[in-house]
This record gives structure tokens, sequence and C-alpha cells, in this order.
């Protein structure tokens, strides 16, 4: 029998607010254990919590981004589980009447149409803290990230497939990155994943008993899992097993998922209104204002650079993998007034600068008005492209300005003639021998003299004129 | 309508709570009582009336995103039953 | 003079003339406290050194010419506030060491006018209760009768007010429990309209019906009380924005052409007949003073114990998870890991009443009862507050009893949990609404046991529940009778 794979995506997105979503404790990570956190993060007895603004707006930002319809009402529930990681005994979350529902994305996998993808629903919601095992006889409790404020964002089981799985991902963390509302640093967990998968025989109606993988974070270890699972799932079907429905674990290590039965009971979680929180009205003018405020998104500009800067479909496409790569370059080519040639210079020698010292975009030391700087002076002839390299490479060290390098270092192109020609001259006199090949046909060692002529002016000489002067020499 | 004790026992697992077998019975009997006497609601038609989760109408109370002074690993593990380093300490999860 | 009698205004006008020191007045109170302790229990902790040491404070800030209305007056706090360096136990083994890094809003509040904390008050173990019994710290007795209960929760706020231990003290009302043992004990208490006073460091019971409010000897007290609790607190969400009123002017004899609503469902046949003469004499003074009675009806109300303790249990189920020996709290040793170390904590650290309301609120939460028992719940809760607006389009407040009876005795009904809920009738169905009402002496009972009067008013109307109470104050005396200890 054939398979069909269902799998549909739950997908944690940290917000990156200066404050946790219930308190005023600091969000920064990295701060000693437990130093981040006061009476409403500890869920000390009459603490109560008060809902931090920033969080609606990323909330509302994020559902129009997905095609979300905002909800006019949307109230806070609590989900009631016991975990030490969970001070108060209860989650704060959303579950009826959430903040967004009913979006959409459309995807695209490479050599297949686009797909749109169902969003059911984006809800808003706290973090619990961090249990660290192995602290003596016990484990250790954390609550720095106890309320930092979370994004769950749900789909419709729409994906037939990992890589369909990816594309969605990726470009939902792009969105958010771009929305500025999360890092999407998912090493850190700020981006991070559930998967529920199922099989089907094809053309059934009804799907399969699914699993849940659990917080897979890397888009890489997310196309592992889900394929793994299928391939576990349909083979335990093909030898006349059943599936179970059950949590399970990836592990990167064997590319594998494992359950995590025994770990946890059957759930409950009582979810009902939070009576510590008001009912969120938000009012369609709040909607319209933030919808202005919106940045453009991936889509929009990927389209502007084709249409409006002439880069291909290829070029646009790499240069808007990322807001800041985005920025980046358009504030090179806006001030460069050379779009094509600042996207070549982007996509080339600084991504391949950043890449060798393991920076991002954002650190780079060259800012864009210098980058555009040293463009300026290749098209005004002023340096070759090969030289305003070596002048890049001397800006990204010392962070000064190329023309003050290229003056310094005497980089400048030469195109006196008087100057060329001397050492022509004196390249020609002390290599007789090869004067007399050209002349008797061999063109090929044209090069050799251009080669010669170069090295001899430490590369600043203008080639056109040295091929032009050495030609006529030669002809003599 | 009764409560078997098996339901209590069930709950009691969901609400962390170890009874005893004493607690159980009399707790089996009393929630029958008093589950009895709740059925008194179903009397009431309730189709088309709105709950009530909030006494007094008020929406929207937010906060400012600033950070606020925490209050400092000390207080915040002054009164922990037990801890390691900065950290509350629970003994370990047991499969 | 004793100091121990005094009202809040009595006593502030005697420490801004410096007739009396804080000082004095809170060893006078001390020395009280320490003189009836033994036979009332109305405190878990006293903190006498922490008070005369706020009491010289407050000294010093009147001798430099600052006397606010509560400046150096001697309060005693229900243990279910939390008091930053002093011990919050709510009454419960589990909280037997908690100190709070932190004080309560209406705490602050108080102390920021340099009241004087003389100590925290017994209750029913987290609120949890109708007759001051369920505290892990022994039951407190009413000083009109020491057999009885003095009701509850806050049982020690009133009956540490009938014993003369402080000048006023704040309670929690989430079913009744300002109300009811401030009738039982004689003295006035105010449930505050929900969201008039910040809930913010009152360790939760039920979220959705809790409310602070003033215990006091009468009610101009309460409403000097509650003018310095109430108003919005950003920690609050259910805080109201809206402007506190200045309830002193409230403090008038003036009732005349007042409309008071008879709920007809309140006055049933087998009222304790010593209820039913207060409530009947009550009414004559106020007719006598001109106000005018209409008979309403609130139809619902038989429904109300039933929502209530669906609602309150669920919340309480949910509120009371925090306690699980992690953080802080009770933790019992010797266990076998994690989840063995919380079930043994919160069967140790609670007491009966409580481990039933959270199994109760538990089961009405769970899967395949939600719809039946708290949504339900939720929606006779519409109802009723339907019946109370309906009400007060024909009425500006309401008249009701207080409670069935009088003051029980102690362990009489401790045995059966549902006739102790069903002592509550009274006062619940004003916490399901989310209005406010208040408990003030009226004719006691033929063997002299205090009978409570409830005024109901609207949404955030205690001013005008606080004008007929004051101007049926004015003709009685029952508030001035003192308990003999």
């Amino acid at each position: 029998m054939n398979y069909q794979p269902v799998i549909g995506l739950e997908v944690h997105v940290q917000l990156n607010t200066r404050s946790k979503i219930f308190c005023g404790c600091s969000t920064r990570f990295g701060a000693e254990p437990n130093a981040h956190t006061c009476p409403v993060c500890l869920g000390l007895p009459g603490a109560l919590p008060v809902l931090n603004r920033q969080v609606v707006e990323s909330a509302i930002m994020a559902g129009l981004a997905t095609n979300c319809a905002i909800a006019h009402k949307s109230i806070f529930a609590r989900k009631n589980y016991f975990y030490p990681d969970l001070p108060k005994g209860y989650q704060i979350s959303q579950f009826e009447q959430p903040i967004c529902e009913k979006g959409w994305l459309d995807i695209q996998v490479e050599g297949q149409p686009p797909k749109r993808i169902g969003i059911t629903r984006i809800h808003m919601e706290e973090d619990a803290g961090k249990l660290v095992h192995g602290l003596g006889n016990g484990s250790g409790v954390d609550l720095n990230r106890a309320g930092t404020p979370l994004l769950e964002v749900v789909s419709e089981p729409d994906f037939r497939s990992a890589d369909e799985a990816v594309a969605y991902l990726k470009q939902l963390h792009q969105i958010v990155t771009y929305l500025g509302i999360c890092d999407g640093n998912m090493e850190e967990g700020s981006f991070r994943c559930d998967a529920n998968v199922s099989v089907m025989p094809v053309g059934s109606a009804t799907f399969g008993t699914r699993a849940e993988i659990k917080n897979v974070n890397s888009f890489k270890f997310v196309k592992a899992a889900i394929e793994y699972e299928i391939t576990r799932q349909i083979d335990l079907l093909s030898d006349g097993g059943t599936v179970v429905q059950e949590t399970r674990l990836f592990d990167p290590a064997t590319g594998t998922t494992r359950s995590m039965r025994g770990k946890e009971e059957a759930h409950d979680y009582r979810y009902f209104p939070d009576p510590d929180l008001v009912p969120l009205v938000i009012s369609a003018e709040w909607v319209e204002r933030t919808k202005k405020e919106l940045p453009e998104l991936p889509d929009v500009k990927r389209q502007r650079f084709i249409t409006e800067l002439g880069l291909s479909e290829y070029d646009a496409e790499v240069l808007t993998s990322s807001r800041s790569l985005a920025a980046y370059f358009e504030e090179t080519a806006a001030v460069a007034h050379n779009p094509k040639a600042a996207a070549n210079w982007v996509m080339g020698e600084v991504t391949r600068t950043l890449n060798d010292r393991g920076l991002a975009i954002n650190s780079c030391p060259v800012p864009p008005r210098r980058l555009a700087d040293l463009l300026h002076l290749i098209d005004k002839g002023a340096i070759s492209n090969n030289i305003a390299k070596k002048v890049f490479e001397a800006m990204w060290q010392s962070g000064k300005e190329p023309a003050a390098i290229v003056e310094e270092q005497g980089m400048a192109q030469v195109s006196d003639t008087g100057a060329i020609e001397a050492a022509i001259d004196q390249i020609l006199a002390a290599n007789q021998g090869q004067v007399e090949e050209y002349r008797s046909g061999k063109e090929k060692v044209f090069g050799f003299f251009v080669g010669q002529v170069m090295r001899a002016m430490k590369g600043t000489a203008n080639p056109a004129v040295v091929n032009e002067l050495l030609l006529n020499k030669l002809k003599g | 309508m009764g409560i078997t004790q098996l339901e209590i026992e069930h709950v009691a697992r969901l609400a962390r709570l170890a009874l005893s077998d004493a607690e159980n019975e009399l707790f089996s009997s009393q929630m029958s009582a008093i589950l009895c006497y709740v059925e008194t609601l179903n009397e009431l038609d309730t189709d088309g009336i709105i709950p009530t989760a909030h006494a007094v109408p008020v929406q929207n109370a937010f906060r400012s995103d600033a950070v606020q002074p925490s209050i400092g690993t000390d207080q915040a593990l002054s009164n922990a039953p037990d801890r390691v380093e900065t950290f509350f300490r629970v003994p370990p999860v047991i499969e | 003079m004793e100091l121990h009698t005094l009202t809040i205004q009595q006593l502030h006008q005697l420490l801004k003339n410096r007739q009396v020191s804080s000082v004095e007045t809170t060893r006078a109170l001390l020395k009280r406290i320490e003189t009836t302790e033994n036979r009332i229990n109305a405190f878990i902790t006293v903190a006498a050194d922490q008070a005369l040491a706020a009491a010289e404070a407050a000294d010093q800030r009147i001798a430099n010419g600052d006397c606010q209305t509560l400046t150096g007056i001697p309060l005693a706090l229900k243990d279910i506030f939390l008091t930053e360096g002093l011990r919050t136990t709510c009454a419960s083994k589990m909280l037997e060491n908690f100190i709070a890094p932190y004080d309560a809003t209406a705490w602050a509040r108080l102390k920021s006018q340099g009241a004087v904390l003389l100590g925290k008050l017994n209750q029913d173990e987290f609120a949890m209760g109708s007759s001051c019994e369920s505290s892990a710290f022994g039951a407190t007795r009413n000083p009109w009768d020491t057999e009885r209960t003095p009701g509850g929760s806050s049982g020690g706020s009133a009956a540490s007010i009938a014993a003369q231990q402080a000048t006023a003290t704040l309670g929690t009302d989430t079913g009744g429990s300002i109300r009811q043992p401030a009738s039982h004990c004689g003295c006035v208490g105010l449930k505050p309209t929900y969201g008039r006073v910040s809930r913010y460091g009152v360790i939760a019971y039920a979220s959705s019906l809790d409310q602070v409010g003033p215990v006091t000897r009468d009610v101009t007290d309460a409403a000097l009380l509650l003018q310095a609790i109430a108003g919005h607190d950003p920690k609050d969400s259910t805080s109201v924005e809206q402007q506190v009123p200045d309830y002193s002017t409230s403090l008038k004899n003036d009732v005349k052409g007042m409309k008071i609503g008879l709920p007809r469902e309140y006055f049933i046949d087998g009222l304790d007949p010593d209820v039913q003469r207060a409530m009947d004499n009550a009414i004559a003074h106020l007719k006598g003073q001109g106000a005018e009675f209409i008979e309403v009806s609130l139809p619902h109300t038989n429904y109300a114990v039933a929502c209530y303790y669906l609602i309150a249990t669920a919340e309480a189920s949910s509120n009371l998870a925090r306690y699980e020996g992690v953080r802080f709290g009770h933790r019992a040793t010797e266990t076998e890991g994690l989840i063995e170390m919380m079930m043994r904590s919160r069967a140790a650290g609670f007491g009966a009443e409580v481990k039933r309301r959270i199994m109760l609120g538990t089961y009405a939460l769970s899967s395949g009862y939600y719809d039946a028992y708290y949504l339900k719940a939720q929606k006779v809760r519409t109802l009723i507050q339907r019946d109370f607006s309906e009400a007060f389009k024909q009425v500006d407040i309401l008249l009701t009893p207080v409670a069935p009876t009088p003051a029980f005795k102690i362990g009489e009904k401790t045995a059966d949990p549902l006739q102790m809920y069903l002592s509550d009738i009274f006062t619940i169905p004003v916490n399901l609404a989310g209005i406010c009402g208040i408990s003030l002496p009226a004719q006691p009972s033929a063997a002299g046991l205090p009978i409570g009067l409830q005024l109901i008013g609207k949404p955030f109307g205690e001013e005008t529940i606080l004008r007929a109470a004051y101007s049926f104050e004015q003709t009685t005396d029952w508030h001035r009778q003192k308990a003999a200890l």
C-alpha cells in the first residue's frame, strides 16, 4: 500500500520584548539563575499578572503578516499542569478566543507549484522556566525564562512532505524576523517547532494516528525528524503494526525519534478563562494603525528589488533572505546609485568575508555608506575591481575610508601614458627574445607582457591603457 | 450523581494530592452529596446565556514594555525549601 | 479612657490633638490582646515589637504635623494579606514559615499613611470556610459566646474587633467572608464592589470573587478605611480606574425617599425568628426615617450556592496549584522523586476543607465535566447578575439578612460541608454579581447574640449603602454594645 504523510506544525516564536509578558523582569538571556525574577514570575502567593502591551502589538503584527483575522475580543486562559519549571502550576495561555485566527501562507518548494498552507491560530502565552538536571541528587529550577512572551503559531495539517514543512518554517522565520518581533535564533530556542506527523493510505479521507515530535531546533533537523518519522510510521503500518498517539523526541545524533512515553501522564489541562486577566479588545483602528506601521515584508521587497532596482530573481531572493541583509544592500545601492554593483558586492565580497569570519551582517565593520564610496571609486575608474577587493580588506581591518586607503597605499589607478610607456619600454628591452617571438606571430606572448607591466606597476596601471600602448609598441 | 473512588483517585492525581484511604472514602461520599446538590442548576435553561467570567466589565489592562528591577536571588530564594547555588532544588523526576 | 475601645475617628482626633500617643494606644491594645487571646485566638501572629516601632515612627510623624486619617492607628490584618518581613500563613500549615518579600497593595496604602500593624489575624485556611474552624492554628472563638464560632472566613478580623484587640481590621470576602463574621460578632463589615480595592498581594482563593474590605466598630470607620485602600492599582488588572469618591460625604443621616428593596427570596419561611425580628425592626427604623420599601424578586437566589461552589472551587483548584513545595511552603521529606514530593507536600500542607475544595474544583474543570459544571455555573452567574440589575431598576439598595441564623456553635457544622456552605446563601449572590454589600449590627437575638443587617448596593454604589447604613446606625446603639469578656 502507498502511504501519504500528513503534517501539521506548531511553532513557538519567542518575542524579543525587553520585559516579560506579565511582569517587568528582564528577558535577557544568560543571567545568573533566578536573577531575573519577581513575585509575579516566581508565582508567589498574591502576585498578579499585568499584560505587556508590546506582546499584543507583536501578535497583531504576526497575525497581519500571515493573513489572519485579528479577533476583536480575545481572552487568556489557564492551562493547568504541574511541573517544577511552571511556577504557578498553570501556564497563562490562550485557548478559546485566541488573538489571531484563520490565516495562511503561500509556500514554494523548488520544482513544485506554490501551495497555500492554512494557519489555524496564533496565540500569546508565557514560557516556562528551565529545569537543570544533575545538581547533586536532584534538579535545579531556574525561572529566568519563566514569563518570557511566546507566540504559538498553529498550522492546519496541510503539509504532505518534510520539504513543504521546511519551506513554511523558513518563510515564517523570515516573516517574524522581518517584523522585528523575534531574534530568530533557533539554537537558543527563540524559534522552535513541534511537528504532528501521521500517515494515511493514499486517497484516504481520514488521517492516521499522529505522533508529536517535540522541540526541533533547526531547519535541517525538522526535515530529518519528519522524514524519519514518516518512514517509521509507514514501516510500522506495513508490518501490520499500529501507530500510537504519543510525544516523541528527535535525537540529532542518530537522526531518529524516540518515544517520551513514561515521562508524562495523560494530560487534562483543565483550561478555563484566567480570572486575573481582563478581556483584550482590539479596535479596528488599532489594527489599521499596526497595519500602517508594518515593515515591508520579504515577498513585497523581493518583487520591488526586481522591478525597481532591476535585480535578477535570484539576486533578489538572496538579498531579501534576511531583513538586515536587505537593509544593508538597499542602503549601499541607494548611496552608490548602482544597484547591480551593490548587489554583486554584497552577495560576493561582503558575504564571503562575513562567512570567513563567522559574522552576521549586523556586525559587518564596513558600513553601507563606506562600501558605496568604494563602488564610486570603481565607477569613476579610480581603482580597478581587483584593487577594490584589497581596499575592501583594508577597510575591514582599519575602518578607514576607501579614498584614504587608496591614497596612503598608492593604489590609485595610473592612466598616465608617460609612466606606463616608461615601464613598457623597460620590460620590452629586458625581454627581447619574447618580443621577437611575438613579432613572428606568437601572439600569446602578449599576456606575458601585460602581466609584467602590471607587476612592475604594482597593479595600479589602468589595464586598458596598458593594452593599447603595448600593442602600439609591439607593432613597432 | 455519585462519584466513584476510582474517579476520586484520578482527580486526586490530577490535583497532586496524596489522599489517604479514609480521605478517599470521605471525599467520595461528601463530593457525591455536593455534586448531587449542584445538579439543581440543571433546572435552569441556560441556552444562549453568555457565561460570566468577570464580575465587572474591565478590558485592556496593560503595562508598557519597560524593565523593572527584579527582586534579586536572595529574596527569590528566601522561602525555598531546598536550594543549590541560586537554583531551587527539587528531587529528580522518576520515570 | 479605654484606648482599646475607640474608633478610628475618635482615636484620630485624640492623636491629632496630641491627647494620646500612638505608642500608648498600641500598648493598650497589645495588653488587651495579651489578656483576651487565650479565650479568643483571633491572632495567628502578634507583632508587638514591630508595632511599637511603627507607633513610635507614627508619633514622630504626628509631631512633625503630619497626621493623616490612619497615622498611628493600630490595625490588624487577616493573615491572607502579604506583609513584607512578617510571616503570612493564610492559616495553613503550607505557609507556616512563609515570609513574603513584598506588601499587599491594600496594606502598603495603610502603611504609607503611618498605620500600625498589630499582627495577623486568624481565618479559615486559605479563606475556605464560614466559621474560622479550618485554621491550622486552631479555631477562633466568638467574643459574645466563646462556645460559638465568630463566623468566617475573616473570623479573626471580626472577633478581634468585638474583643477590642484592634481599632479596625481588614478582611477579604469571597462569598460572605467579611459580612458574615461581622454579623456574628456585632461589627461593621463592608465588601466593596469587585475591582474597587486591589487584590495584589492578597493570597487568592477565588480570583473572580475575592475582594478586600474593612471590618470596623461603626459605619464611619468603614468609610474611612475604605477611603484609604480603594482605588486603581496598576498591579491588579481587575482593579478599576474609576475615581474613588469622598466617602465621608455619605456619612449623613439621609434616607428620605430612598427606595429600599426587600428580595422576596431572602425572607423565606423558616428564617430564624430572631433574624426575622431583627429585620422587621430594621425596616421599621428606616421607614421611620423616610425610606420607602418595595418588595422585589431575585428569582435565581436558590441557585447561588451551587453556582458559587463550582466557580469558587474551580478557581481555587488552580490558584492553589502553586503550593507544591518547590519555591516556598511546606515540603514533605523522604519522598521518592518529584511527583511524590509534590503530592505528599500538598497532602500534608493542606487541611481537609482545602483538599475537599481543590478536589471539587479539579473535578468541575476536568475533561468531560467542564461544560456541565463550570460553564453551566458561569451561565447561571449571568442570570444571578441580571436578577440584581433588574431589581436595581426599581430600587436604590436592597435590605436582607446576612446569615440565616446567629453564630453557630463550634463543631456544629463541620461534619456536613454542604450545611456549612448553605449558611452563606444570603451573602454569596453579592459576590457572584460583583456588587457591594455592608453588614452592620441590628437587633440582637433574644439570647444576646449579634445579628447583622445586610445592605446591598449597585456596582460602585458604596456611597449609597454607607449613607443608609450610617442613617440606620444613628437611630440605634447596637453597634455600641460590647461583648462581655
